[in-house]
């Protein structure tokens, strides 16, 4: 990666993008401990995606994540971050290029929001207007108001604003790497809901490479262009692409932990827009109308209750693009689970990994 | 209550009452009670902040420093002064070295408790942003403690006005305490003037030292301290 | 001053200590224990007795004051600051002059040296309480009250008893300071071993005494903190469960 040695002088801004990201045969044994907390973990997420790390407690998906910024020291093994070693790198200019979002967010509370926001370029040294200018970038990006949100004070927002601009501080330096660990967990179900699909919306933009913790499975699903499934003791059980781990798990346990309704999950990831429509043929005007971005699943769920009439699909300006009754999705269903190629899959334009075939660093 | 009019004569004269021993003035003394304080408080400070922060920042030492808080409540000022008084005899020194003893506690104990209650996912967001430990210390964790912190100062300083002026009863004089310990010279008249000084002076110091902790907490800590509905300052220790 | 006297300087004026004295105590030596034996009775433990006693009245009176009206501010929050206010007006004032100040309304007696005490017990307890009161997680009461508890009944089976570990903390600081304080009391009132610490000052001062009442009064106030810590640590098993 050329950008790194700038990198290195001008500090994580002059990174134009997003840096790969590789852990080799990573192993984190704590002192007094027989079993390592995280044993022989090889996974390469590429620049720009986004790695869900997912498992029970005790799997050490955090231990996993905090290594990649050294917040907790290596064992054994090594992280490369854009081609260069991690552990060559002075801990604290390392972290100031990985932004990093926590749980509890961790805004400090005796700084305003635009104070929070531009810690990090503070602490490399940016020049006040520069640092104000990015500020107001920021907030504008994550859209609050930076005139009537920067100066206020973190007691005076909400948990959902909390969370947004604890985003927005961990993007400040424009680090080609985030960490973040359960982001969403303290939000109640709706709001995450919302904070996730702005998530994405904002990664779709800055597309960083990030590293994502949480228990949640739906969650890993929704915001994973790879999900690593780690079991007790740090072990990767699985990494791969949503899709493929939903079709195909590697064992009993990674079966078990995505759930007995996978075949659910896995329609919920694959919009009208990706599968093959009936063609349009004159339909009455009170068969209800579904839009093209509304998921499988939820086409499935209209079908089951509009008394066997079919759906029309509608594209953005509200032109029937084609039909979809319950006969026709059962046949699309039962296509794919026969492993012929699958024609959920056939439109899909997002998933590069269904191509490579296998998922690098897969056990 | 005729004694409170003798008081306030003897304050309004500035405690040059006809017939009593001449006196070298109230605002006099407790300019010096002032003094006296402000040492003990001061060397205190310079000893104890400093410990009790880093202890807290170390997240080490908490038996030592929150023991030695209730040590310091158990040691009763008149003691303290009888016993340095018993192997030392009682100038000035030994009364400021038990003022540093007294203030030591509280100074110590909620230094130390300021910073160690920093919510820890505060430093570890601190941290991976890439701040050094004094980066941590200095922008996280001193504006956070600040009112703990001041609070241990606060009760410091009471402490120690109020020891100032018990060092009179154990022979030290020098203080506002003289008057009040001389009830034959100033008579009773003297004394209540002398203890409603004594009063308003650690009111004022208090006073003093409030609008001072206000001025220096961080704002964002101010609302969040009165969202919270936070009521604990001080750890106390008693005088 | 009186005394700045060196170590090895014979006293200057040793009262009359009957029969009983010794060489030692004639010399002002550092600490003579024949003194403090045959003194004991008559001096010390009578002013222990009623140092102890003094401590007891005031804390237990002043738990009752702030008892309510911490329970009041709980109830109702606006009770909060005015009731903060006094009891830091209170705590204030510097005990030597409390004690004169109450003199003149009430008299050099008894009830003046309690009122003084307990005046500095209401903010250490008051606090203490409530902040106590304030720490049961709101889904704790929210059980209670689920269950069908009525206020009553959730404060004596739940609130007061998760309140517990903060109320003894308050005790135990209010104990301690009390027993600091009441050496003060002999000023007004001529009880409590501020009574021997005085006589050992006027008179010489006479070292032994200063610090056999002198450490009485130290040891009098560490036997009670550790005493309370047994009794907190009794009381609130589930405290220890966490390890703390």
């Amino acid at each position: 990666m050329q950008t790194e040695d700038t990198a290195h002088i001008e500090g994580p801004s002059a990174y134009a993008q997003a840096a790969e990201l590789e852990l080799r045969d990573v192993r984190k044994c704590y002192p007094g401990q027989r079993e390592p907390a995280i044993s022989d973990l090889s996974l390469r997420v590429p620049a720009g995606e986004v790695c869900v790390l997912v498992g029970p407690s005790g799997s050490g998906k955090t231990t996993a994540m905090r290594l990649i910024n050294r917040m907790v020291a290596l064992t054994s093994g090594d992280i490369l971050l854009g081609g260069r070693s991690v552990l060559e790198r002075e801990p604290r200019e390392l972290r100031r290029e990985i932004g990093y979002v926590i749980q509890q967010i961790g805004l400090f509370p005796h700084q305003t929001v635009a104070e929070n926001i531009a810690t990090v370029p503070h602490l490399l040294g940016w020049p006040k207007e520069r640092v104000a200018a990015r500020v107001e970038e920021l907030l504008r990006l994550i859209g609050l108001d930076p005139e009537e949100m920067g100066p206020r004070y973190p007691a005076q927002l909400s948990g959902g604003q909390r969370q947004r601009v604890g985003v927005a501080r961990a993007l400040a330096a424009d680090p080609p790497v985030m960490l973040m660990d359960e982001p969403f967990g303290a939000i109640d179900p709706i709001n995450r809901g919302n904070l996730q699909d702005e998530f994405l919306g904002l990664q779709a933009k800055v597309r960083k490479t990030v590293v994502f913790v949480t228990h949640d499975i739906d969650e890993a699903i929704k915001m994973g262009d790879r999900i690593a499934i780690l079991r007790e003791g740090g072990v990767l059980a699985q990494y791969d692409t949503p899709k493929a781990i939903l079709a195909r798990p590697a064992d009993d346990f990674v079966a078990q932990f995505v759930g007995a309704d996978r075949g659910i999950k896995r329609l919920s990831l694959t919009t009208l827009a990706d599968v093959r429509l009936l063609a349009p043929n004159g339909q009455g005007p009170n068969v209800q109308r579904v839009s093209a971005r509304a998921s499988v699943k939820d086409a499935l769920s209209m079908l089951l209750t509009a008394h066997g009439e079919p759906l029309a699909v509608v594209d953005g300006d509200d032109r029937v693009t084609g039909l979809v009754t319950l006969s026709h999705l059962e046949r699309l269903i039962a296509e794919e689970a026969d492993g012929e190629e699958s024609p959920v899959a056939v439109a899909s334009g997002s998933s590069a990994a269904d191509r490579d075939g296998g998922p690098p660093g897969a056990p | 209550m005729s004694e409170f009019g003798g008081a306030f004569r003897f304050i309004l004269h500035d405690g040059a009452v006809a017939g009593y021993p001449n006196l070298p003035s109230l605002v006099h003394l407790a300019l010096e009670t002032l003094k006296v304080g402000a040492i003990g408080v001061g060397i205190s400070l310079v000893l104890a902040a400093p410990l009790g922060i880093w202890l807290g920042h170390i997240h080490r030492g908490s038996f030592f420093a929150i023991n030695i808080g209730n040590v310091g409540r158990a040691l009763p000022s008149l003691a303290v002064l009888a016993i340095g008084d018993a192997f030392l005899g009682l100038g000035l020194a030994v009364v400021e070295l038990a003022l540093v003893v007294l203030a030591f506690a509280p100074i110590v104990t909620n230094a130390y408790l300021g910073v160690v209650e920093v919510d820890p996912e505060l430093v570890d967001a601190a941290r991976g942003m890439g701040m050094s430990e004094l980066e941590i210390l200095r922008r996280v964790e001193l504006p956070l403690a600040v009112p703990l912190v001041f609070a241990g100062i606060r009760t410091a300083a009471l402490f120690v006005i109020s020891t100032a002026t018990i060092a009179s009863l154990a022979g030290f004089s020098g203080t506002l305490g003289d008057v009040i310990a001389n009830e034959t010279s100033y008579h009773f008249a003297g004394v209540l003037g002398a203890a409603i000084c004594v009063a308003a002076l650690a009111l004022a110091v208090e006073g003093a030292l409030a609008l001072v902790q206000r001025a220096i907490t961080p704002r964002g800590v101010r609302i969040e301290r009165a969202e919270r509905g936070a009521i604990a300052d001080a750890v106390i220790a008693g005088a | 001053m009186l005394t700045a006297l060196p170590l090895d300087a014979a006293g200057p004026v040793i009262p009359n200590f009957s029969a009983h004295s010794s060489s030692c105590a004639v010399q002002n030596h550092l600490f003579c224990v024949d003194w403090v034996k045959s003194n004991w009775g008559p001096v010390l433990w009578p002013a222990l007795r009623q140092h102890v006693l003094l401590t007891l009245v005031a804390v237990a009176i002043g738990f009752a004051i702030s008892m309510s009206l911490a329970l009041l501010a709980h109830r109702h929050r606006w009770a909060e600051r005015p009731t903060l206010l006094f009891t830091t007006f209170l705590y204030t004032i510097p005990s030597l002059a409390l004690f004169e100040l109450l003199v003149a309304p009430i008299g050099q007696n008894v009830f003046a040296a309690e009122i003084a005490l307990v005046s500095y017990t209401l903010l250490i307890l008051f606090r203490n309480i409530l902040t106590g009161l304030r720490s049961v997680p709101a889904e704790v009461m929210e059980a209670a009250e689920g269950m069908g508890m009525t206020p009553r009944q959730a404060l004596l089976r739940v609130e007061l008893p998760l309140a517990l570990p903060a109320i003894v903390a308050g005790l135990r600081i209010a104990v301690v300071t009390i027993i600091a304080l009441a050496t003060i009391v002999y000023t007004i009132y001529n009880r409590g071993l501020g009574v021997p610490i005085h006589s050992a000052l006027g008179e010489g001062p006479f070292k032994t005494e200063l610090i056999a009442a002198g450490g009485m009064a130290i040891l009098l106030a560490l036997f009670a903190d550790g005493l309370l810590v047994a009794t907190q640590r009794l009381l609130t098993p589930w405290t220890r469960a966490r390890g703390t």
